[in-house]
């Protein structure tokens, strides 16, 4: 049988990743600081990861502003809605293969 | 001499697979918990941000008691009123029920908030996060469209049908708002829904179905909720 490891994505190893992931999967766009609230992350630290993850194409960013104030929305791409299915499926299987 | 050796090498092959089978136990242990860890956080992290669970039964319980309280107020004043007819008038009695219905709004609200926002400290949730701000939009929506009719409805003197109105609204509203908190609200909004539909021809007794479904209904939910969600907490 295939090793399940092989499937888990590498990228969402990180919790904060994966927690960025699962926000988005659920809802149509997050604004940065919507984000941050809920993931409970400093700016610089939300950032570097968000950061890999537009990197990898697994999500968009838009910039906009509010009055004077930036927003910065993020929505999920197709690759990333792909990617982070066949991580759940890889979770699934793990658990499955060692029971 | 020779045979004690021989027991030893055995006893230490023995040793040294049963340590191996050890180690790859616990790391297998260690990759199944983790795999549980990872999609518990994605099952924590998805509905946190789009489901506002803090809400309390408490506040439920606390809200139908107000709406009963404020139920037994209005038979009061309706029972003085009808007592001594000439006596006042009826603008008297419209404007006292109006205060008492008011009043056991404000109530119910800031004691529902009270029980829910101790709730979602103690769950570390914002009480005004992302979720939170979408399931009061989306209630928000309904609930005002029928405060609305029932302003007009007061205007136009159709009492009788203020009740069922609320009621109907009210339970549209809780449909709405069910998509983003527990799920569970929408049923209690089916009740409200189906109560008010009901006492659309029974007119004359709007009170008793307001009380039956502001105040009895929220009890019943309050009570189921606490018992499903918040009793287990404690344990």
């Amino acid at each position: 049988m295939k090793n399940p490891i092989e499937n888990l994505n590498k990228i969402f190893d990180s919790r904060i990743r994966l927690g960025i992931m699962s926000a988005l999967v659920v809802n149509t766009e997050i604004n940065f600081n919507d984000l941050k609230e809920l993931i409970d992350v400093t700016d610089g630290n939300l950032a570097s990861h968000l950061k890999t993850l537009e990197e990898n194409g697994f999500i968009k960013v838009q910039k906009g502003f509010i009055g004077r104030k930036t927003n910065t929305t993020y929505t999920i791409t197709k690759a990333g809605e792909k990617a982070f299915k066949q991580h759940l499926e890889a979770l699934e299987q793990m658990i499955k293969a060692m029971n | 001499m020779r045979n004690n050796n021989f027991h030893l090498t055995i006893d230490l092959d023995c040793l040294i697979i049963c340590f191996y089978f050890v180690i790859q136990s616990a790391f297998y242990m260690n990759e199944q918990q983790q795999s549980y860890q990872a999609l518990r956080d994605i099952k924590q992290m998805m509905e946190r941000s789009s489901r506002f669970i803090s809400l309390s039964g408490w506040s439920g319980i606390a809200a139908g008691l107000c709406a009963l309280g404020g139920a037994v107020v209005a038979r009061y004043f309706i029972n003085q009123y009808t007592a001594n007819a000439d006596g006042s008038g009826p603008g008297y009695l419209e404007e006292a029920l109006i205060l008492v219905a008011a009043g056991t709004f404000v109530a119910a609200f800031i004691l529902a908030f009270l029980f829910t926002y101790t709730r979602s400290r103690k769950q570390g949730i914002a009480v005004w996060g992302v979720a939170a701000k979408r399931l009061m939009f989306n209630t928000a929506i309904p609930l005002l469209a029928g405060g609305v009719v029932v302003y007009k409805l007061l205007g136009l003197n159709y009492y009788g049908l203020i009740a069922p109105v609320s009621l109907i609204f009210y339970g549209l509203a809780l449909i709405n708002g069910s998509k983003y908190t527990l799920g569970e609200v929408r049923y209690l909004g089916y009740c409200q829904l189906v109560l008010g539909c009901i006492n659309l021809w029974i007119p004359g007794n709007g009170l008793y179905f307001w009380a039956a479904g502001f105040g009895i209904l929220h009890i019943v939910y309050g009570t189921l909720m606490w018992y499903k969600y918040e009793r287990k907490t404690k344990e």
